[in-house]
């Protein structure tokens, strides 16, 4: 009996007023796993993850997390049940330090009494963060703080991370770093759902991953799967996105 | 002294500073709270005997309910409304309040006169008036309160947070509307303080929250909005603006000095000395 998914998207449709974003999506996480979601700017990939976070909701659907019924929940209950966000273009705390934006991310219900233990980690994870612990977050340069948003997103202490295209606009080696990072931070149990524009580095990180296109799935599967599709390497100007 | 009267300038709009910090509103009826403060401390003394400052330990928990329950039940659903209606509320508690306390208090003006609020001390051969030291000490005690909170407290913190980046503050768990009704309950409690001590310091008639309004207005754009620290600054600069001006050109170009101050600071550091 294969376990139920830790998190279960059912037919969402999510309006930004009168358009239409999103149109039918289901999607499964299982527990533990790198998902990624791939698409263009336009194909709706933060409205989806900003609807995970309660920050909009579906006007059709549900979604389900442990079991639990999360669609119409506030985005602070959504922390509170243990899904964090990392959002695009990391939006930290500008003048706040880089200690003062970690102790946040600890704020709701249980990760606060963990916060020591879940610092610890976070300096584990990334050590630079430990060494500018006093800086203004705003002073950091665009790796540093992706680090933080990272280690932001941990001190939550969830069960489930959410990744709003973290590879944008930094060097590969920087790149690099952070996703060796993740792949730590998957080791310690916690389910990544990641978004990025870079297919062909996401599909050699990801278990499985999710196409979207223009509010819809288009193609979900496998990395390797995906790497056999042709429709992948077409939509990306036909460049052979999984060669050696 | 103009500096000392910079206190109680500063005491007035921290209130106002951190309401448009956390929630970019620009709270028009602060003015107005303030002088309500004042007709509570009134209100206690005339009926009760209390002494005002003592009397803020009952005004103090009352204006923090009743803080919370304005941005909850107000402000909060007007901010879903628009961007500008939580401005014509502002607008609309300022009018309730004036008319309010016209009718209970008639428009003469009043006075908090307590025992000591017309002692004078001397520094050299000059004699200061006592309670300029009290509104000053006031206005220091109450700022560096209010910047310990917002560093050293997570409930501080995540105001601050929430100040500077709303979705990223929701994105952590906290829960924004909640947060704001604390930021704006602590500002009324601020605004009470200041309303005490004005009353001790001026008298003060029911329409006087808008002269003290623009007075906080300015000290906010000079300091910096958002920042404690620059606004009591910036009360401090307005206040010794305004006294030097007076000094020098006379008292009638009191106010207009501090205008054109404000103009100037507008036109070459729009967010103030220490505003982001």
């Amino acid at each position: 009996m294969p376990t139920p998914p830790l998190l279960r998207i059912s037919n969402i449709d999510v309006f930004h007023g009168t358009f239409q974003a999103l149109w039918n999506i289901s999607l499964d996480i299982g527990q533990g796993e790198m998902l990624a979601l791939i698409g263009a700017n336009t194909s709706g990939k933060t409205t989806l993850l900003d609807t995970i976070s309660g920050l909009l909701h579906p006007a059709a659907g549900t979604i389900e997390f442990g079991g639990v019924n999360i669609t119409q929940l506030d985005p602070y209950r959504i922390v509170e049940q243990g899904i964090t966000q990392v959002p695009e273009g990391r939006r930290i705390f500008p003048d706040m330090s880089v200690l003062d934006n970690l102790l946040i991310g600890s704020y709701c219900g249980t990760a606060r009494q963990k916060r020591t233990q879940s610092l610890d980690s976070v300096y584990q994870h990334f050590p630079r963060l430990k060494e500018r612990r006093k800086q203004v977050a705003k002073t950091l340069s665009g790796g540093e703080q992706q680090m933080l948003a990272i280690g932001r997103g941990l001190m939550a202490d969830p069960k489930l991370m959410l990744i709003d295209e973290m590879s944008l606009g930094l060097a590969p080696i920087v790149i690099d770093e952070l996703f060796r990072a993740l792949r730590q931070i998957k080791e310690r149990g916690i389910t990544i759902l990641f978004v990025e524009q870079n297919v062909r580095r996401t599909l050699k990180e990801a278990d499985r991953a999710y196409i979207l296109e223009t509010g819809r799935v288009a193609l979900s599967g496998t990395a390797s799967e995906l790497c056999e599709e042709e429709r992948v390497k077409q939509a990306y100007f036909g460049v052979d996105v999984c060669g050696v | 002294m103009g500096i000392l009267l910079g206190g109680l300038y500063a005491l007035i709009a921290l209130g106002l500073s951190m309401v448009f910090g956390v929630m970019r509103l620009i709270n028009l009826a602060h003015g107005d709270l303030v002088v309500l403060g004042s007709y509570g401390g009134y209100a206690l003394m005339t009926l009760l005997g209390i002494d005002p400052v003592v009397g803020l330990i009952i005004s103090i928990p009352l204006m923090f309910l009743l803080g919370f329950a304005i941005q909850k039940y107000l402000m909060g659903r007007a901010f879903d409304i628009s961007s500008e209606a939580p401005l014509i509320i502002a607008f609309g508690i300022s009018l309730v309040i004036q008319n309010a306390n016209q009718i209970l208090w008639t428009p003469l003006s009043r006075a908090l006169n307590t025992p000591y609020s017309s002692l004078s001390f001397a520094i050299g051969e000059r004699r200061f008036p006592l309670i300029y030291l009290l509104d000053f000490c006031a206005g220091i005690v109450v700022m560096l309160a209010l910047r310990h909170f917002l560093t050293h407290t997570y409930l501080g913190r995540a105001i601050t947070a929430a100040s500077q980046d709303k979705k990223a503050a929701q994105l952590m768990g906290i829960n924004t509307k909640r947060v704001y009704g604390y930021a704006f309950a602590i500002a009324m409690v601020s605004a009470v303080i200041a309303g005490v001590f004005l009353g001790m310091t001026f008298p003060f008639t029911p329409t006087s929250g808008v002269s003290f309004l623009t007075i906080a207005f300015g000290t906010v754009i000079i300091g910096g909005l958002g920042s404690m620290l620059g606004t009591f600054l910036g009360g401090m600069i307005l206040g010794l603006v305004q006294t030097l001006g007076g000094y020098f050109f006379g008292p009638a170009s009191q106010m207009l000095i501090v205008y054109v101050i404000v103009l100037v600071i507008l036109a070459i550091r729009p967010q103030g000395l220490f505003g982001r």
